[in-house]
């Protein structure tokens, strides 16, 4: 019986991947491979699949922002609420509770600066636990999931050696 | 200019002609080559650019940094290996080096030194530039290329002085278990053969562990051992390796060593003490991707009717051919722009196959295992034809 972990360490690596092939690297019947990936999607622990996307390489404008937010909880709400309307936002593309100075750590991604202020100030700020909010505009990115936007290692192998 | 005999009569590797066959294509993937993919570890690169900027760059001692020494002293535990590190451990330029010397202080002008067939393309030669005289040792295909008792009986290897093995093993990807090197062990002892054990390939190793001839009953004291960080570590061309074995042999070895070398490369020193300090995760990460494009590989051949042993180390699959494996190379090379490497090249009982590296990414070893596929297909519509 192959391994779940195994199979998402593939996945993770090319989602891509044909059964066929993963089936062939893991030692193990296709339809094996095919129930595992159904169990783990039945379960939601593999909530979907996207390409990873160098957006300066497409000709379209995108912008995003980590965003740094503070909170100040009452007894009624817990930040599972809070964070119930700001993952509602189609901007919002990551968020997370996090340790140290700040509470929630937001992605947010639109085809302008302007319009990723706009959203911050008009639809996160006024959001009544939310007592701060620091915007991080993103200049570069150089890895991503695990995947380098810079070109480097070249393959500089002779073609056939001993 | 006059020549030496000893360089007039070492002929070209038969590597060479593919790979000029090779380098004249465009758009080939080459499953030809016998390094690793990826680079070396990060943080042994680092390690390396550090002592650079440090200005690390003298000689070390002549038998390595001790630091390094003990650090390798500290790593081969793990395959039930012990040697000091004062006087058991040299550290060499690459494991070529460490056979180079092993062969030079072990062999003397007319000395028979069984080799292992087929193997890696350089111990025959490396055996003549020491005065002796290479008697190949054929293993076969039917035995999952595993040295047997019978094996070194038929090629008089009872008559000669050292032994040369290497498992797990370039071109097959055979390796060998405990049992199996009981076998060869008590051949070396009845014979009172020297061993040279060249596991380059140690670290990757893909069904049980690997075990060293050295720590069988009896062998430790007639077993040089070599290994190094080419490989596990994807570092050729850093060049390290070590040879470990009785202090005798690695004395013998290191007076050579500080006449013709001083001391193995500085900085490459650097970069392999913080490879084995800090490197195994990555080691055993690239362990895993081999892992699953050896399954990759062996399964799509056999799928295609070729006959493919399952090789259970190194970074290579040996299948057969489907017919003359010089002939197959030449014609899977220019009619679908795959190179690999005939198994002739590496001696007689390679002859009928081909190895074939995955040290190559999915996405190419894809499109290579579907291009020989496609080639192997039209062969037997060929032939069902005539
Ligand atoms: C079996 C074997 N031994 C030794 C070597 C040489 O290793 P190094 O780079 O450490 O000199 C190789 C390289 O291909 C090899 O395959």
């Amino acid at each position: 019986m192959a391994d779940k972990l195994e199979l998402l360490d593939l996945l993770l690596e090319d989602a891509r991947e044909s059964t066929d092939t993963i089936a062939r690297q893991l030692g193990c019947d296709e339809s094996e491979v095919e129930s595992m990936i159904a169990e783990l999607e039945g379960d939601g622990a593999i909530l979907g699949y996207q390409p990873v996307v160098d957006w300066s390489r497409v000709e379209t404008d995108h912008v995003a922002a980590e965003v740094e937010l503070n909170l100040e909880l009452d007894r009624e709400t817990k930040y599972a609420d809070v964070a119930g309307r700001i993952t509602k936002f189609d901007e919002v593309t990551a968020l997370r509770l996090v340790s140290g100075d700040y509470d929630f750590d937001v992605t947010v991604e639109g085809d302008s600066m302007r319009d990723v202020s706009m959203f911050v100030s008009e639809q996160i700020a006024p959001i009544p636990e939310v007592t701060q909010t620091v915007t991080h505009f993103v200049m570069n990115t150089y890895k991503n999931r695990g995947l380098e936007f810079i070109d480097s290692d070249d393959d500089d192998r002779l073609s056939i050696s001993p | 200019m006059k020549l030496s005999e000893r360089a007039r009569n070492t002929p070209p590797s038969g590597i060479r002609r593919f790979f000029e066959l090779a380098e004249e294509m465009d758009d080939v993937i080459s499953l030809g080559v016998g390094e690793p993919d990826f680079s070396a570890p990060w943080k042994a690169r680092a390690a390396a650019i550090h002592s650079l900027e440090r200005g690390r760059t003298s000689y070390t001692t002549n038998r390595g940094m001790l630091e390094l020494r003990e650090a390798i002293a500290d790593h081969v535990p793990r395959y039930g290996l012990d040697y000091d590190p004062e006087s058991e451990i040299l550290v060499t330029t690459g494991a070529s080096e460490a056979v180079d010397l092993a062969l030079r202080a072990l062999v003397d002008p007319g000395d028979a030194v069984a080799v292992q067939s087929p193997a890696y393309i350089s111990y025959g030669p490396g055996v003549r530039f020491s005065g002796g005289d290479p008697l190949p040792v054929s293993t076969r295909a039917e035995n999952d290329f595993v040295m047997t008792a019978d094996d070194l009986e038929r090629a008089g290897a009872a008559d000669a002085e050292v032994l040369m093995i290497c498992y797990p093993n370039n071109p097959t990807g055979a390796t060998a278990s405990a049992d199996d090197l009981a076998e060869i062990a008590a051949f070396a002892r009845e014979h009172d053969l020297t061993v040279l054990a060249d596991e380059i390939y140690a670290g990757l190793t893909y069904e049980g562990e690997h075990t060293s001839i050295a720590t069988l009953p009896g062998m430790r004291e007639r077993t040089v051992v070599i290994n190094g960080f080419s490989k596990a570590y994807a570092m050729t061309g850093l060049r390290l390796g070590y040879a470990l074995g009785p202090s005798e042999a690695v004395d013998a070895m290191n007076r050579i060593h500080q006449y013709t070398m001083l001391s193995a490369p500085t900085t490459a020193q650097y970069a392999a003490l913080e490879a084995l300090e800090a490197c195994q995760d990555d080691v055993e990460e690239m362990r895993t991707q081999y892992d699953r494009r050896r399954r990759f590989v062996i399964s799509r051949f056999q799928d295609m009717g070729l006959d493919c042993f399952k090789a259970t180390g190194a970074f290579y699959a040996f299948p057969e051919a489907p017919y003359d494996d010089e002939q197959f190379a030449e014609d899977l090379l220019q009619s679908e722009g795959v190179a690999v490497v005939p198994g002739r090249v590496f001696g007689e009982e390679g002859h009928g196959h081909l190895r074939v590296s995955y040290a190559t990414g999915m996405s190419d070893l894809k499109a290579a295992m579907n291009r020989i596929e496609r080639f192997v297909a039209e062969c037997e519509r060929g032939r069902a034809e005539t």
